[in-house]
């Protein structure tokens, strides 16, 4: 049989649609996995991104930070975190805890950086007239900034949903769930339908989440690009962060 | 925690697995550079080229690693190809963009000074507009770089043979979690990943004394 017969054998099996170890359940884990990092990541590093891109103040300290987590190897972070979450819990933290840790520590950077220069970058005289027009600093940030650095904004959450689920996939060589196991344990088993079903569905799911944030910094850019302040080069898609 | 003897036991593994590691990163880098020049020339003669390729090397690069190289072993076995083509594959994107960036980022007037100095067109990209291209082009290479010496560790899901200090993180996870074996690959290949973007931001200004050393990262991530 060849590669296409046997992908295509394999993914149109209705055993791989079922059960805990089916297409469905291992989808759903991937990105409830995704997720949790994701808004967590967000939570850590949005709210600091707009403050310093708003006052300026800890602009190199978190360059410095991000280019630091940017240079690091996500399956070495993956390996330095293991020794410690298998002490907080010895079943999860061999398995699922280590890749969640690596997963916030590699999105928070995209997130950060983005969202600093975002906001740093948004017209001065916008903010001035903003200011004169009594407006206060929170209301600046959340009312004029952000709207207009949204864009950008959501290009730094674009590399880092990308790379969570790229490291999400990793994951599977460490033992926890999600589509990772299919590349893992096909190659295991030497079954290429297994191996390449699991490409198809990382690669879609990976390409179906950059094509949907993609398309909210389009929806957000036709609103800024009205004001002419949003930095078009910042949209340029496919954006250079650590890859895994 | 640290088991100091198997470190010691070790050290001729860890200096092999580091030079792998390393030579691992720069055939992808090299091959990776070669390519990209090529194909940001094409782009920058001729600019309907540019969107398409752009937009496959980014494609390509959305893909998760393990991905590829999970897919090429069952088409090219567990060889080194195995573990240089995807490598070389996510260096296009960082590299292509960099160097198209660098070229567009020639002010008109030096082109027609440079025209106007009877330069021919080859004369002009190789006098002018690549000498000027350069920070953006060495930028790129940093990024290419750090980003390759992480994906390397992840060589090592091919065999054993591969993955330079990334096989230690997976043979000691497989030996039961065996934490010094798994910081023997793991803080190495971190100091190596920061040690190569260490240089190449000395590189970058010694290239270009009179630049602000500004990396491509505020325009395009």
């Amino acid at each position: 049989m060849n590669l296409v017969a046997e992908t295509a054998a394999w993914l149109t099996n209705p055993a791989q649609w079922a059960g805990q170890a089916g297409i469905p359940n291992r989808l759903l884990e991937h990105v409830l996995i995704a997720s949790i990092s994701l808004a967590a990541a967000l939570l850590l590093a949005l709210p600091a991104g707009l403050a310093i891109g708003h006052t300026g103040r800890g602009a190199g300290l978190a360059a410095g930070v991000a280019n630091l987590g940017r240079s690091l190897p996500s399956l070495a972070v993956i390996a330095l975190a293991i020794p410690v979450t298998v002490r907080i819990d010895p079943v999860l933290g061999g398995s699922v805890l280590p890749t969640l840790v690596a997963m916030v520590v590699l999105a928070v950077p995209p997130i950060l950086v983005n969202a600093y220069t975002g906001v740093a970058e948004v017209d001065r005289d916008l903010v001035e007239a903003g200011r004169g027009m009594g407006m206060r600093e929170r209301e600046i940030l959340l009312g004029i900034e952000l709207p207009v650095a949204l864009p950008v904004v959501l290009g730094g959450v674009r590399s880092a949903a990308v790379q969570i689920i790229a490291t999400a996939t990793l994951g599977a060589i460490f033992g926890s769930g999600g589509l990772g196991r299919f590349l893992v344990d096909g190659i295991a088993q030497n079954d290429d339908g297994q191996v390449f079903g699991g490409v198809l569905l990382v690669a879609t799911l990976a390409l179906a989440t950059e094509a949907a944030i993609e398309i909210l910094q389009r929806l957000a850019r036709s609103k800024g690009a009205e004001n002419a302040a949003s930095p078009a080069s910042a949209i340029a898609p496919g954006p250079p962060v650590l890859r895994v | 925690m640290i088991d100091w003897g198997w470190l010691a036991a070790h050290l001729d593994a860890i200096a092999y697995r580091t030079g792998q590691h390393l030579y691992l990163a720069a055939i992808a880098v090299g091959v990776g550079f070669a390519i990209s020049f090529v194909l940001a020339l094409v782009a920058a003669r001729q600019r309907a080229f540019y969107p398409p390729i752009s937009a496959l090397a980014g494609i390509l690069y959305t893909i998760p690693s393990l991905a590829l190289f999970a897919a090429l072993i069952s088409i090219t076995g567990f060889s080194v190809v195995t573990a240089e083509v995807p490598l070389v594959m996510y260096t296009l994107v960082i590299l292509v963009r960099n160097i198209v960036a660098g070229l567009d980022g020639v002010p008109a007037d030096v082109l027609e000074a440079a025209d106007g100095m009877g330069h021919t067109r080859r004369q002009r990209l190789w006098r002018v507009e690549l000498p000027l291209a350069v920070p953006l082009i060495v930028a790129g290479l940093r990024l290419a770089t750090v980003s390759t010496i992480g994906l390397v560790t992840i060589t090592g899901t091919i065999s054993d043979a591969f993955g330079g200090l990334g096989y230690f993180i997976l043979d000691g996870y497989n030996r039961g979690g065996f934490p010094t074996e798994m910081y023997a690959g793991a803080l190495p290949s971190i100091l190596l990943a920061l040690g190569a973007d260490f240089l190449f931001v000395r590189a970058q200004r010694r290239i270009t004394p009179w630049a602000q050393a500004r990396a491509l990262e505020a325009t395009s991530s």
